[in-house]
């Protein structure tokens, strides 16, 4: 195995050998292992007289240095941590809310260091800008070197070969001294072709005494490097700038019910700064039905609901309907929006009548799952119509067992014992005010509790298609059976709503293309090998030494191999070439690895 | 455990599984004798080479000996060089370690049952076998003593052995007695060839990465002896005398191991595999996440450590390249690396919020 260079490089540097020359191969933050470590005095001297000029030079040296990128690395890596153990506004909003309940002193500090929202926070923000300046402070000047490293010739051939990590050395026997240089020309021309021929550059630098060629191979490592960390800024650019044209939307369609793509029908619509809200498309989704299955009882994951399946009609303005589906995992692409299942319920059909018994409010009310089983709740608000402003809050327990305490819960998703349960309130319901109010909440501060909880009254109770008088005379509820004509049992009694996700990603592409780009750098940076091979053929009377080296530039396991690999295969092209009875003695071989 | 009857796949699995842990188990003693006599061996060799030195010494008495340390620095070039050598050594060639050769074959049989039990698993199922954290676990140190084995054919890596299989059985071990979880059809987001995908480069990533850990581990060990031999060298070389014979150096097997250069070396080599593999990871999470979630990247909290894990290996990989990083500094950022995967396997899955709500266990 090859060593790796060590932390001193200088010291096991090979005397004479040319590595250092005029156009490295690579340039590389002066502070990375593998170049020469400047003498310690330099800093000491040079520093007390810096100017401005010299204090930003020496600052942005320190900005690009390896170690400044590693810190800032690690920095990152601690500073995404937090974000893992507060809820973060961005993916978990109701964790945020309920942290502040639950934790009322810290909450707001917490906040003030912004740890709600730490991968927009400043101190996060600092860290990464910081590091891609660094990155491209370090890139920038890399590419112009490797540019030229690339049309440059392999370096001159170091004096004494012997002194580099991986060399060997052959004597070939040849009939004269004449002979000898003969044969040794024609060995560096067999290497020169054989190099080559592997996917090295190479040049010849013969001297007066000895013939030798000088191959180098493995510039994509380097291209793939800068590849990788230039990918990397794509991945950002990507971010922040198609993040401005990006757009999510929320919405709920009940079964049968038509969802318009304006911005009246969302019921959120987070737009990135870009996005001119007038101009989506307005088609429209209709939600025909909405399937899923149940794992029956019985089996493993009773209970447990899957296939979700949302079938629409869709519709452009002036064109014909078609017919698409949303399911988990397999978004419908429409019009470059693309439309998300993130989520569904039972939206019971709920009519109420005031005391003459005309209808008064008469719709389906989507209900939000509490659990697994679907008992879901809801909140009816009739202003008007009434003798006084109802609210109502509901309980909807699709397949409803009484529990020892009386209480009802639901035991299975689907509609086999469907139950619906009202508590009944009477006063203000607070929407004149004009503060907009949550559909699925209803604030109770200015009203009488009529029914249900601690009103003394019992909760209202009703299975489709029946009808419960209000408390006080008010009127009358009716929990609809929506199920068509003769069916049997409860199925369909009740109507179901899909919540979607709309969302216009401009980014996405671009993300994904930088992110594959770096990694193909990525393999090229961490598997190709970088290295600089020499061979030299040296006449000694009629033997002729030929001695092979190799030189890894970075991490480089198999050069090693390689070298004795290449060695041999130019013996045996050599011998192969010899005219038969001009054989050379069997090469003695001294590989002399140090 | 499952209380099916005894018959169903399901617990032909499960029966397989602790089989596996109990060869493992056998196979960690054996490798830990084979370290104990590796110490004992390396013992005799110095002595012996001691005595050949004390020989040389006498015959070069008066002829003025460069200095009285450099005895043992030698002592170590040369157990360097040979235990490189036996590193590489083609499998037909390698030292004749009973022990060893013993917990190689146990490590195989285990691994034959523990593959059972996975392939068993999964045909119950009727899907691949990592849908939950149960079934992950299983894959995952699968894969563990898979890559073990197969880097086995190409170097003598048999002193990792011990940890190889201690940490598999715990882990295993673990999972089956925490993890178990029956068999349930899958949830509708992880139906996708991204579970696939994902979860299985997932596990390879960690695979290697545990790999490269135990080597890190080892190279912080060797450095330090390495250190205090060169300490006693040079304490030597001032009073001039090479009677003292080094104190204490660590672990007596320690002197059969490469050096902590070529340690470091092979650690780098796995950590840069598991570090292309865990950015597959994140590629193909992402696009799962777009599918299924409706976004690539939202730092949920399992995106979160996933990411810290992917930079902290950066960190690592340019930690090498960096001057004063390279040595035992990287190796701590490979140590604590593979802390955070292990600590994103289990403490995120079963104690953090997020959508990744998929261990199975409740
Ligand atoms: C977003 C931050 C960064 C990440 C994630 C990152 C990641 C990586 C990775 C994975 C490698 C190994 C693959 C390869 O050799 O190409 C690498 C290598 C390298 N990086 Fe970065 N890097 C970052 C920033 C920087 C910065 C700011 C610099 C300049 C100071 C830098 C300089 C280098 C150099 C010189 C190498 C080659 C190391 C070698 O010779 O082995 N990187 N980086």
């Amino acid at each position: 195995m090859s060593r790796p260079r060590s932390d001193a490089p200088q010291g096991s540097a090979p005397e004479g050998a040319d590595v250092s020359d005029p156009v490295e191969g690579m340039l590389r933050p002066a502070d990375h292992a593998d170049s020469a470590a400047p003498a310690a005095t330099d800093e000491a001297i040079t520093q007390p007289a810096l100017g401005v000029v010299g204090w930003l030079r020496w600052g942005w040296r320190q900005l690009t240095s390896m170690r400044t990128a590693l810190v800032l690395l690690l920095l990152l890596a601690i500073a995404a941590v937090p974000g893992s153990l507060v809820p973060q506004r961005s993916a978990d909003p109701n964790g945020v809310r309920q942290y502040f309940v639950d934790n009322a002193d810290l909450a707001p500090v917490l906040d003030k260091l912004s740890l709600f929202d730490v991968y927009t926070s400043p101190w996060f923000s600092a860290i990464y800008i910081l590091l891609f300046i660094s990155l491209v402070g370090c890139v920038i000047p890399r590419t112009r070197h490797h540019y030229k490293a690339m049309r440059a010739q392999p370096p001159r051939t170091p004096a004494r070969l012997s002194r580099l990590d991986v060399h060997r050395t052959e004597i070939l026997e040849c009939r004269d001294d004449a002979d000898a240089a003969a044969a040794a020309a024609t060995a560096i021309e067999a290497a020169q072709h054989q190099l080559r021929k592997a996917g090295y550059r190479v040049a010849r630098y013969d001297g007066a005494r000895s013939f030798s060629v000088s191959a180098e191979r493995g510039y994509l490592r380097e291209t793939g490097n800068l590849v990788f960390h230039a990918s990397l800024v794509g991945v950002l650019l990507a971010v922040g700038i198609g993040g401005g044209f990006t757009y999510t939307g929320q919405t709920v369609i009940i079964e049968g019910r038509t969802w318009v793509n304006t911005m009246l029908d969302y019921t959120s619509f987070n737009p990135g700064r870009f996005v001119d809200e007038d101009a989506l498309t307005p088609y429209a989704l209709t939600l025909d039905d909405f399937s899923l299955s149940y794992v029956t009882p019985g089996q493993q994951g009773a209970g447990q609901a899957g296939d979700f399946v949302a079938h629409l009609t869709t519709q452009f303005p002036d064109a014909a309907a078609q017919s698409g589906e949303v399911r988990v995992n397999h978004p419908l692409q429409i019009a470059g929006d693309k439309v998300y299942l993130m989520g569904n319920g039972y939206a019971p059909t709920i009519t109420v009548r005031n005391s003459d018994g005309d209808v008064v409010f008469s719709e389906p009310v989507p209900f939000l799952p509490q659990d697994n089983h679907m008992t879901s709740q809801g909140v009816v608000k009739v202003p008007d119509g009434l003798r006084e402003q109802v609210g109502m809050v509901g309980f909807f327990y699709p397949t409803a067992q009484e529990l020892g305490s009386g209480a009802l819960t639901s035991v299975y998703g689907d509609l086999e014992y469907p139950m619906l349960t009202f508590w009944v309130y009477a006063g203000d319901l607070g929407i004149d005010g004009g503060v907009p109010k949550s559909v699925y909440t209803l604030d109770p501060a200015e009203m009488t509790q009529l029914a249900g909880g601690d009103s003394g009254a019992a909760s209202l109770e009703l299975k489709p298609g029946e009808t419960v008088d209000l408390p006080d005379g008010l009127g009358s509820v009716t929990f609809e059976n929506e199920a068509p004509e003769g069916a049997n049992g409860f199925q369909d009694s009740v109507k179901r709503y899909v919540s979607l996700s709309v969302h216009r990603d401009a980014a996405a592409t671009w993300v994904l293309l930088f992110a594959v780009l770096a990694t193909a750098g990525l393999l090229a940076a961490l598997f190709i090998p970088r290295r600089r091979m020499w061979v030299r053929a040296t006449p000694q009377g009629h033997t002729v030494q030929l001695e092979y080296a190799g030189l890894a530039r970075g991490e480089d396991p198999a050069l090693d191999g390689a070298v004795a690999q290449f060695a041999q295969r130019h013996l045996v092209s050599l011998a192969d070439r010899e005219p038969a009875g001009d054989r050379p003695a069997r090469p003695e071989s001294t590989p002399d690895v140090d | 455990m499952p209380d099916a009857s005894p018959l169903t796949l399901d617990s032909v699995s499960v029966l397989l599984v602790w089989t596996a842990i109990a060869i493992y188990a056998l196979a960690f003693i054996a490798y830990a004798v084979d370290l104990a006599r590796r110490g004992a061996v390396a013992v005799e060799a110095k002595d012996a080479a001691a005595q050949t030195a004390r020989e040389r010494e006498l015959v070069a008495a008066g002829g003025g000996r460069g200095s009285a340390g450099s005895g043992i620095v030698d002592q170590l070039r040369a157990q360097e060089t040979a235990s490189e050598e036996a590193l590489n050594a083609p499998v037909g060639r390698r030292a004749r370690l009973v022990w060893a050769r013993i917990g190689t074959s146990l490590t195989v049989l285990g691994f034959l049952f523990h593959l059972g039990g996975d392939v068993t698993r999964g045909i119950a199922a009727g899907r691949v076998p990592w849908s939950n954290m149960y079934e992950f676990a299983l894959t995952g140190t699968l894969l563990i003593v898979a890559v073990y084995l197969g880097v086995l054919l190409r170097y003598d890596l048999r002193f990792l052995g011990t940890f190889i299989t201690g940490l598999v059985v715990v882990l295993l071990g673990g999972t089956a007695i925490w993890f178990y979880t029956d068999i349930v059809p899958l949830m509708d987001p992880l139906k996708s060839v991204w579970l696939v995908i994902h979860v299985f480069v997932a596990s390879l990533a960690t695979a290697l990465f545990s790999l490269a850990f135990g080597l890190s581990v080892l190279q912080l060990m060797q450095a330090r002896r390495e250190a205090r031999i060169a300490a006693v060298a040079s304490a030597q070389d001032a009073v001039g005398t090479s009677a003292a014979s080094p104190a204490k150096t660590g672990p007596g097997f320690l002197r059969t191991l490469p050096s902590a250069e070529a340690l470091e070396s092979l650690a780098y080599r796995f950590a840069i595999l598991g570090f292309i593999f865990w950015t597959f990871t994140l590629i193909a999470g992402s696009i799962w996440a777009n599918d299924a979630w409706g976004r690539y990247w939202g730092f949920d909290t399992k995106e979160v450590w996933t990411f810290v894990i992917w930079v902290l290996y950066a960190g690592y990989i340019h930690a090498r390249a960096t001057r004063g990083w390279r040595g035992s500094r990287s190796a701590w950022l490979s140590i604590i690396g593979f802390t955070a995967v292990i600590f994103n396997f289990t403490i995120v899955n079963m104690f953090f919020k997020g959508l990744h709500a998929y261990s199975g266990l409740s």
